[in-house]
């Protein structure tokens, strides 16, 4: 379970997490939506502290994720991030772009690491990719990709950040029905994402985020059906 | 008699073998000086771009001395004052020693430009990954980077080579100094000239093939 009290955080002057108090269950989907600026990747970055936070707390399985001695390397095995640039690593092939992780952080054999990333990659529908170098993919294969990097250290919770925000309009259903795939078999996932069908059909819920303040959350059908905050209603109103 | 036998008579095939053995100290100082300097510079160029303020206000000012003035004065002013310094170092130490700083120097820069190459995003989805921060640097930032200034540190290394030849003016045999003895005895400058050219072609050559068969590789 994912567990965030009153964070706060601040670039420079600019306050862009005002006091955000969220709740995660295990294998539940939570979207996050909102226009841009409103604070939500930033959210993510925070829940894995690839990003400081100036008050407040995270805790992820009952651990405080910005606490001293956490090692925070060992936690973010447990929260796989997908960003909206893929991210791949270019030097290597799309198995070893996958099997890196597994055998550096988790010390598997390269053997077994390689047969992970396989399984991973058939997972995402990469399967005759293998030998390929990024560069000879295309941004939704790209993106595949990164989902299985993440998926390969077996991860509890999968963090997407627009995950198809970069990906031209023809290469987005190939992400999403991988991340419609995942929400399937039970992962708990947080979403950040302008694709607000895709939030309606796979979230447990939808929280909305105004100018770095939770401003909604709640079943995507009230979200959608019947928002009880105007600013919400204004957004829904420009993205539908 | 041919005009061009005359020509050729004052050198020997011994004389060939002994400009042979001076490329290969050409070699020898090269390899030893670009292997050590590379390793410095790297380390340098991390320093460079991780320590920021600290290492722009002392080191970088110091790599600066090295990369500005001339080669040949850092030899002699090191060569001479060593000893001042309880160092009783020969021409080949010497001139290992300042052709390793010099080529730190030049590869500082290079290096903090391949560090500076791969962007904070693709070094956040691989300690998202659960990298340690050196992780990262090794699988990740070394590898990128690299690839990205590998032309620009393969024209530092064959410079470095043909910098090299400045070390004769310490005593040290190699090309240049070999050549000039040559010289001295067969007053035939053109061909012995001539000849260390191609040696010098000859080590340079293969290098920035091999280098360009390399950078295709990654560019597939």
């Amino acid at each position: 379970m994912i567990e965030i009290r009153d964070l706060h955080k601040y670039f420079g002057d600019l306050h862009v997490l005002k006091g955000i108090d969220l709740d995660v269950q295990k294998g539940e989907v939570l979207s996050i939506i909102g226009a841009s600026g409103s604070g939500k990747s930033t959210l993510l970055y925070c829940i894995n502290a690839l990003e400081p936070i100036q008050k407040g707390r995270v805790v992820v399985d009952g651990t405080d994720v910005h606490a001293k001695g956490t090692d925070i390397n060992r936690l973010r095995q447990k929260l796989g991030m997908v960003f909206q640039q893929w991210n791949s690593f270019p030097h290597l092939t799309a198995l070893e772009n996958v099997a890196l992780a597994p055998r550096i952080v988790k010390g598997k054999p390269k053997a077994e690491a390689r047969d992970i990333a396989s399984e991973q990659l058939r997972r995402v529908g990469l399967s005759d990719k293998i030998n390929v170098y990024p560069s000879a993919l295309s941004g939704g294969q790209q993106q595949r990709l990164a989902i299985a990097r993440a998926l390969a250290m077996e991860p509890e919770y999968m963090l997407f950040d627009e995950a198809t925000s970069a990906l031209d309009p023809e290469l987005v259903g190939e992400v999403l029905d991988t991340m419609r795939l995942l929400a399937e078999e039970g992962m708990t996932m947080i979403c950040v994402t302008h694709e607000m069908g895709f939030a309606r059909d796979v979230s447990d819920r939808i929280a909305y985020f105004h100018q770095g303040v939770m401003e909604e959350i709640g079943p995507p059908q009230q979200l959608f059906g019947n928002p009880h905050s105007e600013n919400t209603r204004k957004f829904l109103a420009k993205v539908r | 008699m041919e005009p061009s036998v005359v020509f050729f008579s004052g050198l020997t095939a011994s004389d060939v073998w002994f400009l042979t053995e001076a490329a290969f100290r050409t070699l020898l100082i090269s390899v030893l000086s670009i292997s050590m300097g590379t390793a410095i510079g790297i380390f340098c160029g991390w320093l460079l771009y991780e320590g920021k303020i600290f290492a722009t206000l002392t080191l970088a000012p110091i790599l600066d001395v090295f990369r500005s003035v001339p080669l040949i004065i850092q030899l002699v002013l090191f060569y001479n004052m060593a000893p001042i310094l309880g160092l009783n170092l020969d021409p080949f130490a010497s001139g290992t020693v300042i052709l390793t700083i010099y080529t730190a120097a030049l590869v500082a820069n290079v290096a903090r430009g391949g560090f500076e190459a791969v962007g904070l995003p693709i070094r956040r989805a691989a300690r998202s990954l659960g990298m340690t921060y050196f992780q990262d640097l090794r699988y990740v930032v070394l590898p990128i980077g690299g690839r990205a200034v590998f032309p620009a540190w393969i024209g530092v290394a064959l410079g470095v080579m043909k910098d090299s030849a400045l070390v004769s003016v310490l005593g040290y045999v190699e090309l240049l100094k070999a050549s000039q003895i040559l010289i001295t005895r067969t007053q035939q400058p053109f061909v012995v000239l001539a000849i260390a050219g191609a040696f010098y072609f000859a080590l340079s050559y293969p290098v920035s093939r091999y280098a360009a068969k390399l950078e295709k590789r990654w560019a597939q």
